[in-house]
């Protein structure tokens, strides 16, 4: 718990700054300020501008369920690096309300937004506070501990008895419409007059925004998604242009939202190690090792040597994967129809057969467990992964490189395309890729390290224009140092066990708190795990690194046409089972 | 190919014209080339979609069974292949592509969400199997599929498309194919075809000894 004790003095000064608006809270598993909520933008805009905690990383909230209590909780990170800042404020459950920090971090939007959503917080001066996961006329706050889905059954898993007296029970029979739904009383369809997305398109006229073009043309609302070849999966763009000019533009997200957190809430805690696979379904082993780092705090324990070295290996081949599927995906975007998509799903192919060596599946791993990996990695796989690492792996690198980078038509399509800078990036709490071509050297893994990263040789890559073409350039780059780090560590792996004590179905966690997080592929992957000692979470949230660099898209596509949207949302390199969890 | 596979059993062809000649049904020719030409919609929903992809891609290569034309228009699809999780929010604009692409349509539940909901069922945002609402012709088991038992999907669609019979198709008979009425996001999802079951059962006075169904916390 050391890196969590590190900012203690802070917390102490602030609390003396801010006498009548900070209480200290301490008590085992956690210790954070609360705010009370009539002085939270204060308190946040001293930790911005005096204390250069300018970035917010993640928003969440927790229902404190049967007390009437909620809770909204900031967490705050340095561009430069170091532990976090908590914040934490109450209010009640029956007209919850926290002031929006859109204002001091615009990062906030779409995380306030599904808070309102799943919470029913709602945050004032929000300047756009409607559902985001769900649609507007959805009844109901899902979260809300006392909130029971359609197909509910008992708070918390594993279940008694699916099969009582041997016969199959399903949900369906339980449920007078044999469906998934449930609706209010008195509710008849054939009165219903809703309309979908009625909100946002009258949010999309309130902003009103104008270009500044001399000629004149009318607006023009155009949907791109949620089914458009481009969108790399369930996306829906919105957009406004004036001409072939995109004025405004409202990322709708929702489409792939399969209620992670809420299942996540029943499942117990191991049961989530599946789940958190298919969350950013292209890194899987990534999630496994930001859950499995976070649920490890709580526990104390740390893995042995080798699991650690396992998991590094694991993460940065997840990481070369996803990177070169990004880039090939991204020139799909630009009109290479597939040829270059398949020379990187060739080199995808050799590292998911590694994971399927290992793991037994191709792409939902769920190698990791509390306190190491699942079992052992054989020696013809270690061969394997020397060979594509050594041999393989750099030479097809660069063949990429030489067929792409210099490209022609590549270069005039992404240079000086959707560009966002640096202050603009930490505002909109932008990571991984996006950040660091802004020219922000903000790498959780230098910058907060875990694992044995501190032992690693390795450099933070960054290009600093910020454009579509220098996300490019820096998943390249990083693809390189991920193979550095991969000689280091295929160099240096020791024997010994893969996980430390005895493999245990289920892990008795702690009350308490935890946020933990890795340097995902896409950005920084947060886990937010609240426990109150029972088997299972009572709360745990994913802070999705796709899902927050999108409050940035509009400024990035604002004066760009329409054909560039697409190319900055495959640069974006969002995956939708992680935006919409 | 050759044309012995639809050549009628016993058919006498001189030896020197078996190259060159076919003696087949209209049946048979017309199932024959329907199914190795399958054009599958690109349409991907989640994890599923990737492995969709990889089985387009050079390693397993769709293109072998004439699949390799995705279109991302449904309007000259074949197939859909539904890979990955329905959600509530989604499922209006997937009876919609379905309903707008032409006959003889196909679909193929990919995966066990598609098929049943599988590890996210009891979610309050997932359809519980795409067959709830489109005729699923295909499910295929796994989470995801592999690319190999996608390919197997695939065949055993093409298997099925070769037992059609022309006089029997949906899409030949004189009445109109009726379309699949598009589900309707109210406070829940809501089957227009369900209207008065669902007006039933929210008008039923409650009996105290049950638990109420009703969403228990409103905004």
């Amino acid at each position: 718990m050391s890196e969590q004790t590190a900012n203690h003095p802070l917390y102490y000064e602030m609390a003396n700054k801010f006498p009548d608006a900070i209480i200290l809270e301490v008590r085992s598993g956690f210790f954070g300020a609360v705010v009370k909520s009539q002085s939270l933008l204060d308190v946040a805009k001293t930790l911005r501008d005096a204390y250069s905690f300018d970035y917010l990383s993640a928003v969440t909230g927790v229902d404190d369920f049967p007390e009437d209590r909620m809770e909204v909780i900031y967490h705050f990170f340095k561009s430069i690096g170091g532990p976090q800042f908590e914040l934490k404020v109450f209010t009640t459950r029956n007209e919850p309300t926290v002031p929006s920090l859109t204002g001091l971090y615009p990062g906030a939007e779409l995380q306030e937004r599904e808070i309102w959503d799943l919470f029913g917080i709602k945050f004032t001066n929000h300047p756009d506070l409607r559902r985001i996961l769900m649609w507007d006329d959805f009844e109901g706050h899902p979260l809300r501990k006392d909130w029971k889905e359609p197909f509910y059954e008992e708070d918390v898993k594993p279940f008694k008895n699916r099969w009582p007296e041997g016969k199959a029970r399903h949900s369906e029979n339980t449920n007078p419409f044999q469906d998934n739904v449930q609706y209010p009383r008195e509710f008849n369809p054939a009165n219903w007059t809703g309309e979908a997305d009625h909100l946002m398109y009258k949010s999309l006229i309130m902003s009103g925004e104008q270009s500044s073009n001399i000629i004149k043309t009318d607006q023009l609302v155009v949907n791109l998604g949620p089914q458009h070849p481009s969108t790399h999966g369930v996306f829906r763009m919105v957009v406004v242009l004036e001409g072939e000019t995109i004025v405004n533009l409202r990322p709708v997200v929702g489409y792939m939202h399969r209620n992670h957190e809420k299942i996540g809430e029943r499942n117990t805690f191991l049961q989530n190690m599946p789940y958190t696979d298919r969350l950013d379904y292209l890194s899987s082993m990534s999630n496994n090792f930001g859950y499995s780092i976070t649920i490890e705090k709580m526990l104390g324990i740390t893995p042995p040597e080798r699991a650690e070295y396992i998991r590094v290996m694991m993460a940065e081949l997840t990481r070369i994967a996803s990177h070169v599927m990004s880039i090939g995906f991204l020139m799909n975007d630009l009109g290479a129809y597939f040829t270059p998509a398949l020379y990187a799903l060739e080199e995808r192919e050799l590292i998911l057969d590694i994971f399927e060596a290992v793991a037994g599946s191709r792409m939902m791993c769920n190698y990791f467990r509390f306190g190491g990996v699942v079992r052992d990695v054989p020696e013809d796989v270690m061969k394997k992964v020397k060979h594509l690492v050594e041999n393989r792996l750099p030479r097809k690198i660069d063949e990429l490189d030489r067929y792409l980078t210099k490209n022609e038509i590549v270069r005039t399509r992404c240079e000086g395309v959707g560009v966002i800078t640096s202050d603009e990036a930490i505002a909109f709490s932008a990571t991984g890729p996006i950040l660091r071509a802004t020219g922000v050297p903000y790498d959780i893994r230098r910058a907060d390290p875990y694992s044995i990263y501190e032992s690693l040789d390795f450099d933070v890559c960054i290009r600093n224009h910020g454009d579509v073409y220098d996300r490019y350039l820096l998943r390249m780059d990083e693809i390189r140092q991920s193979l550095r780090i991969l000689r280091q560590v295929l160099n240096r792996i020791p024997k010994g066990p893969v996980i430390s004590g005895k493999p245990q179905y289920l892990a008795k966690v702690p009350a308490g708190e935890s946020y933990g997080r890795v340097e995902g592929p896409r950005g920084e992957l947060g886990f937010y795990i609240v426990s109150d000692g029972k088997p299972n979470p009572k709360r745990y949230h994913v802070r999705a690194p796709s899902f927050i660099n999108l409050t940035g898209l509009a400024q990035m596509c604002k004066g760009a046409k329409v054909a560039d949207a697409v190319t900055i949302l495959g640069s974006v390199d969002i995956v939708l089972g992680e935006v919409d969890r | 190919m050759t044309v012995n596979g639809i050549n009628i059993p016993n058919a006498s062809i001189p030896p020197d014209l078996q190259h060159q000649v076919a003696v087949t049904t209209l049946d048979k020719i017309y199932n024959w080339s329907r199914s190795n030409s399958l054009w599958p919609m690109m349409f991907g929903l989640a994890c599923c979609a990737i492995e969709m992809i990889c089985t387009a891609a050079s390693r397993y290569d769709l293109s072998r069974f004439g699949m390799e034309v995705m279109r991302p228009s449904p309007r000259q699809a074949d197939v859909m292949i539904v890979s990955g999780t329905v959600t509530k929010k989604m499922i209006p604009q997937i009876v919609r592509l379905y309903n707008q692409m032409a006959e003889p349509k196909y679909v193929i539940a990919m995966g066990a969400c598609a098929s049943g909901g599988g590890p996210f069922k009891e979610g309050y945002n997932v359809v519980p199997g795409v067959d709830k609402f489109i005729p699923v012709d295909v499910y295929i088991a796994g989470c995801p599929p592999t690319p190999q038992s996608l390919l197997h999907g695939l065949i055993t669609l093409q298997k099925k498309i070769e037992k059609e019979h022309i006089p029997t198709t949906r899409w030949y008979k004189k009445e109109d194919v009726v379309e699949i009425p598009i589900p309707v996001l109210g406070p829940d999802l809501f089957d227009p075809r369900k209207s008065e079951l669902i007006s039933l059962e929210t008008h039923k006075p409650i009996l105290v000894e049950e638990p109420v169904t009703e969403s228990g916390d409103a905004a």
